[in-house]
């Protein structure tokens, strides 16, 4: 600080606004903390419709319109002590999820698969949007959703004990295609048979039907979120018993053409680049 | 000059004692009544499908067909890159056009359910005379706006709305629709820290909300508050109890009326002012007599 004052004003503006920056920051970087903190939540289960989790949060305004659809539906269900079973909730401080979202948890009410999606369609910024529920035929179709995958832990499954188990079969909305029974040999027996339920990803919406009537203490079969729950395979992986020839032959053509394509590299390449990890 | 407004004074006085409760807090107990009003339309969209109001304040349906929502928060979600449906748009216009063109920042005084408990505040302060005690804590009533700002700026780095996403305006008003978890911990933070930090701390130097409805309100919105110098008996009344009183500038030494858009158009001056000296009014009426005193 000099002795110097040319113009007090304009100094004392400067410097509020120099101050204002400086909050500014400091203000920014806590608060980004508390927002990616916030905003990060693996195992969140999204209503029918919605976009992935990253677009979601940016299009959700958090009005619960979906939430009062889904509370004020046809048919809802009654618990023992006659409150309604409203499936969707938004998200207050200490869930534990990112504020004011909707979320379920199929444990407690899972989603009952209407088949008007009224949730669907309430939601006014398209963070739910009906266009991605779209069958081949062009309907809108519930069974397009895919909030996330059922999961089965063997070792608490007690059909996998040769108990005779097929709750979570009956209660799945897409009985048979979603979760089917396998028939497997009880090799603690010898000589009984096992019905197990299998879930079929392609099939399985997540609606969580299967983890809310399954008889275990802590369900055997629960919904996680599909970007958690699956795998992905690479293309150069080819099935030639399920698709066509031609099919096979085009992907086969592809893969070779990608190889022509690829270089091998000498050993001092990849030492002297150092670009080991970009193949 | 000085005797004859004090005598003046000495006579308003009694008017002011004369002044009945009710009319000493009509728009109080008005404001009261909407705000509380609005909360339940809300509460029985949610739990017993009403249909009048749905949703909350961040974005509602009113009468099942017309949209309305928080302009700032779908900005924010511009900000970040969302492609939004258009009847989140269509709702932000129409609060835009009744808050900017008609009644100003109404939105903070009448609606928004924050200022029940930022008001109750400020209350017990002006009672206690706590705020004449206090060391003082400056943060200057600038900083909402560099809190706007800033809402709009870590919009796109962190991918999300940002302010909705700690809103505690939004998250009391969900809470109290939605079930409130521990949210009720957010209204008791912004409750003490008007109570003892700064007053009006919340609503009148850091709610970003606020301001926003502040810029908007500013340049057009139609309904203001009057003052007419002449009435006016300078027992600053008005001053005590404003929760903006920076924009009572003209109190005592001009004859405008109150134009900043800072006003939260609660009037609660109106209320107080036991001359009638402030009033509501339009913004292109002419407002109260000339200066010419007597
Ligand atoms: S589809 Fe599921 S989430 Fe949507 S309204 Fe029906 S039960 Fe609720
Ligand atoms: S209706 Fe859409 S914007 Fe509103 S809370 Fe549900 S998902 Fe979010
Ligand atoms: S979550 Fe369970 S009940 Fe629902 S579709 Fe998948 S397997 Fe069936
Ligand atoms: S300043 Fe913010 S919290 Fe206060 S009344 Fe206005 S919108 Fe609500
Ligand atoms: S000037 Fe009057 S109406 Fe405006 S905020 Fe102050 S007390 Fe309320």
């Amino acid at each position: 600080m000099t002795d110097k004052k040319p113009d007090p004003r304009r100094r004392k503006l400067l410097l509020g606004f120099l101050q204002g920056i400086g909050f500014s920051i400091v203000g920014g970087v806590v608060w980004s903390a508390i927002v990616s903190e916030n905003k990060k939540d693996l195992l969140v289960l999204r209503p029918p419709g919605a976009y992935p989790e990253e677009e979601f949060l940016k299009k959700c305004i958090k009005c619960g319109l979906c939430v009062i659809a889904c509370a004020n539906r046809e048919n809802i269900p009654f618990d023992r002590q006659g409150n309604k079973m409203v499936t969707l909730k938004l998200a207050a401080p200490g869930d534990g999820k990112p504020l004011g979202t909707p979320y379920f948890i199929p444990r407690q009410v899972p989603c009952y698969m209407c088949v008007d999606i009224p949730c669907a369609f309430a939601c006014p910024t398209k963070a739910l949007d009906v266009e991605l529920l779209r069958n081949e035929k062009g309907e809108v179709d519930i069974n397009k959703a895919r909030m996330g995958v059922a999961v089965i832990d063997y070792n608490s499954c007690i059909a996998f004990w040769g108990l005779q188990c097929d709750a979570c079969v009956r209660a799945c909305p897409l009985m048979h295609k979603a979760i089917y029974i396998d028939v497997r040999r009880n090799r603690r027996t010898g000589k009984h048979a096992m019905l197990v339920p299998v879930v079929d990803p392609d099939y399985c919406t997540g609606c969580g039907l299967c983890e809310f009537v399954c008889p275990t203490d802590k369900p055997a079969i629960f919904v996680l979120p599909r970007d958690v729950a699956l795998g992905k395979i690479g293309k150069h992986y080819v099935r030639g018993w399920m698709e066509t020839e031609e099919n096979v032959e085009e992907k086969i053509k592809e893969r070779e053409k990608e190889l022509q394509k690829w270089q091998p590299k000498t050993p001092e390449d990849y030492l002297n680049t150092g670009d080991l990890l970009d193949e | 000059m000085s005797n004859a407004v004090a005598i003046t004074k000495s006579q308003e006085r009694e008017g002011e004692k004369t002044k009945a409760f009710l009319a000493r807090n009509k728009y109080l107990i008005l404001r009261r009544i909407t705000q509380i009003g609005i909360l339940g339309l809300y509460i029985g969209g949610n739990y017993l499908g009403w249909k009048i109001l749905q949703g909350n304040l961040s974005t509602s349906k009113f009468l099942e067909v017309i949209p309305l929502s928080d302009p700032y928060a779908v900005l924010q979600m511009f900000f970040s890159g969302a492609i939004v449906g258009v009847d989140v748009i269509i709702g932000a216009l129409l609060i835009l056009a009744f808050y900017g063109l008609i009644v100003g920042r109404a939105f903070c005084s009448w609606v928004c359910p924050v200022n029940i408990f930022t008001d109750v505040a400020s209350w017990i302060r002006v009672k206690t005379g706590l705020h004449k005690e206090e060391k003082r804590i400056n943060i200057p009533r600038s900083t909402r706006y560099w809190v706007l700002v800033l809402g709009l700026i870590l919009s796109p780095i962190l991918g999300v709305p940002a302010f909705e996403f700690i809103s505690p305006v939004s998250a009391t008003h969900r809470g109290i629709i939605f079930g409130i978890g521990l949210g009720w911990t957010l209204i008791l933070a912004i409750f003490l820290f008007d109570l003892f930090v700064v007053k009006n701390g919340w609503c009148g130097h850091l709610c970003p909300l606020g301001a926003f409805y502040s810029l908007i309100s500013k340049p057009a919105s139609l309904l203001r508050v009057g003052y007419n110098l002449n009435k006016c008996i300078e027992c600053m009344e008005c001053k005590r109890v404003c929760p903006e009183v920076q924009v009572l500038w003209m109190i005592g030494k001009e004859n405008k009326p109150v134009l900043s858009g800072e006003c939260t158009n609660c009037g609660r001056c109106v209320d107080v002012c036991p001359e009638n000296a402030l009033f509501y009014t339009l913004r292109f009426k002419k407002s109260g007599g000339d200066k010419n005193e007597t």
